[in-house]
């Protein structure tokens, strides 16, 4: 955001320089585990932020963007083990390992779903709209979990990961340079987004939506449009998570992985966009904390959630640029 | 016919522990205006301790009181220390508090009663077959459960619409200032729903348990299916409730029944199976869906935010 404090800009580009020399400073103390941590914080860093752009900026609470998360982990998967089984998907169409067919394709199939979802949900507002869309994950969930095919419950192990025009991302340090680039990209185009016209509507509508409508403005296609890209950008991170574990399964979809998506933006910060990748570090160090104590961290990471709740409202990224409350 | 009658007590069955999940929720809803995800967490005490009491006592009353007040007792707790504060937040801040909540309690009960899964009995009083009709032989049981559901509607009819107590909830719930001014303790008031809401889930998770593995997590899954009853029936609606928890409970049960043979007649067997198994466990959320295009605001929903 333009009008961050300089303490949060500066904060903000210590994380991201923190996050690009991660890599180097993870080989010299020789924890190389260290960047596969960090690329699952900016991978759910991606899928949260594309969730704050409704939620923060439209308060529409989705409770379902597992579903599309899934989605386009499911479109890698199933497109590679169509084309390692030699077994043609459709139309004599074998699939394909390559990510700049596998990736828009994942992206559209969850937008696919996202205009599906959202043209039934956005009619209601509230607890409904929260209700709808965790209702509308699970049946994602049970149908993939039902597809035997697709190895039901077991889920999918992809053979090889993607491609890039032909390149492959095999390379552990490389693809997470990939992932961060993508996370930096999407953040500068949501941020222009949420600043352009389009994205004053959609703020105008979540403030006082009975004056936009007042001034012309139907929010109805300003709010499915933002939800539409924000499933797009979570089916996307969706592609690079079934990159990242070589590993699809309905785990992805489940209802506490939405519950996950809502607690890093809440952590980092609602209405902020930056704000979910501090949210994803710091669940990350917190959950690798708490695991490397007791196994049952759980018990901790609950109240702590409830805690942040009632007593930390603005979330790290709040707290930095002295914004306390919500907006 | 005989396996369809059958299969439609099995969903009425099914759909009476919704009915008593659904109503907690939705007067919770309705009165407090807060949604509560750890609703599934009381539905699962209930379950836990009604389990573990019968195990040590041998008597399912005993089991029924212990899993029920335990239930209760936790509601009540848990609002008194925290839900009470979200009240007056947004729906997001309940949701996400109340998430946490979950995690808490599912950790919880793994660390009291392990990972492996507790399973409940049927008492031996309740475990032979009434002949419903000539010929068809039904699970006491499981009738019993309607029964007892039924019953505990009805009550709740009565305490709602004709006591005092139910006079200042429903006033309660239409404006929560003046009731204070007019000198009700609407603090004690809200507990006491609240704890009730906790006792109908604690029941459901006791009359439930016989047929499901007590487990860790099980409140989830019976959460999410009373959120598509509430969002049928339209929320805040007791009426709602009922009609929704009822058809979700049938169409999911016939569902399960008889789509993988439906399918059979015009699908060649193997992909029938997995077809009809894929669409029977989508075919309530299919019907919320068809609900929804057509009554946004579900099928007994007023304007509520």
């Amino acid at each position: 955001m333009t009008s961050a404090p300089l303490r949060a800009r500066l904060a903000t580009v210590v994380l991201l320089a923190g996050l690009a020399l991660l890599p180097p400073v993870a080989a010299m103390i020789g924890d190389p585990y260290l960047v596969t941590l960090a690329n699952r914080a900016v991978i759910y860093g991606l899928a949260a932020m594309a969730l704050d752009l409704i939620m923060g900026y439209g308060r529409l609470v989705s409770f379902g963007h597992a579903a599309f998360f899934g989605l386009g982990a499911y479109t890698v998967g199933i497109l590679s083990t169509h084309v390692m089984q030699g077994i043609p998907l459709a139309f004599g169409w074998n699939g394909s390992n390559e990510a700049l067919i596998a990736w828009p394709l994942a992206m559209a199939v969850s937008a696919a779903y996202a205009a599906f979802v959202g043209v039934i949900s956005l009619r209601t507002s509230g607890v409904y709209f929260i209700m709808i869309t965790l209702a509308f994950a699970q049946m994602v969930y049970y149908l993939f979990v039902s597809l035997p095919a697709y190895g039901g419950q077991d889920g999918l192990s992809l053979w090889l990961r993607n491609t890039a025009a032909g390149v492959a991302l095999d390379d552990r340090t490389g693809f997470y340079y990939l992932c961060l680039g993508v996370l930096v990209a999407v953040w500068a185009l949501l941020t222009r987004m949420v600043n352009s016209r389009f994205g004053r509507v959609l703020q105008g509508c979540r403030e006082n939506e009975r004056r936009m409508r007042a001034l012309g403005f139907r929010p109805m296609p300003y709010r499915l449009t933002a939800f539409v890209i924000s499933g797009a950008l979570t089916g996307l991170a969706g592609a690079l998570v079934a990159n990242h574990q070589e590993f699809v399964s309905p785990a992805l979809m489940t209802w506490s992985q939405s519950g996950q998506f809502m607690v890093i933006v809440l952590l980092g910060g609602l209405a902020s966009l930056v704000g979910p990748i501090y949210g994803a570090v710091a669940l990350l160090v917190l959950e690798e904390t708490l695991v490397s104590v007791t196994q049952h961290w759980q018990l901790v990471l609950g109240p702590v959630l409830v805690l942040a709740v009632l007593f930390f409202r603005g979330g790290l990224y709040g707290a930095l640029s002295g914004r306390g409350g919500r907006q | 016919m005989q396996l369809l009658l059958e299969q439609v007590l099995n969903g009425l069955q099914f759909g009476v522990t919704l009915l008593l999940m659904a109503s907690g929720l939705t007067l919770v809803f309705g009165i407090m205006r807060l949604i509560n995800l750890a609703h599934g967490s009381l539905f699962m005490v209930g379950a836990y301790v009604g389990a573990t009491a019968l195990a040590y006592t041998g008597s399912f009353l005993l089991g029924l009181a212990a899993g029920v007040a335990a239930a209760a007792l936790t509601g009540m707790a848990m609002e008194a220390l925290i839900i009470r504060r979200l009240y007056r937040r947004d729906h997001l801040d309940q949701v996400l508090a109340t998430f946490g909540l979950i995690l808490f309690f599912n950790e919880l009960v793994r660390v009291v009663w392990g990972r492996q899964p507790l399973s409940m009995d049927t008492p031996a009083w309740l475990s032979g077959h009434v002949t419903v009709l000539p010929g068809v032989p039904y699970p006491s049981f499981r009738l019993a459960v309607i029964a007892v559901g039924v019953a505990v509607i009805a009550l709740l009819y009565v305490l709602i619409m004709r006591t005092r107590v139910g006079m200042r909830i429903r006033a309660g719930a239409s404006n929560r200032e003046m009731i204070a001014a007019l000198g009700v303790n609407i603090r004690l008031l809200y507990t006491l729903v609240f704890g009730f809401g906790a006792c109908l889930a604690g029941l459901a998770g006791v009359m439930a348990a016989p047929f499901l593995a007590v487990q860790s997590g099980m409140g989830e899954d019976i959460l999410i299916l009373t959120f598509v009853v509430i969002v049928i029936g339209g929320i805040g609606s007791i009426r709602g409730a009922v009609a929704g928890a009822l058809l979700v409970g049938v169409v999911d049960t016939l569902g399960r029944a008889y789509l993988p043979d439906l399918f059979a007649l015009w699908l060649p067997p193997a992909s029938a199976g997995t077809v009809g198994t894929a669409l029977s466990s989508m075919a309530i959320y299919v019907l919320m869906a068809a609900v929804l295009a057509i009554r946004p605001q579900g099928l007994f929903g007023g304007a509520h935010d």
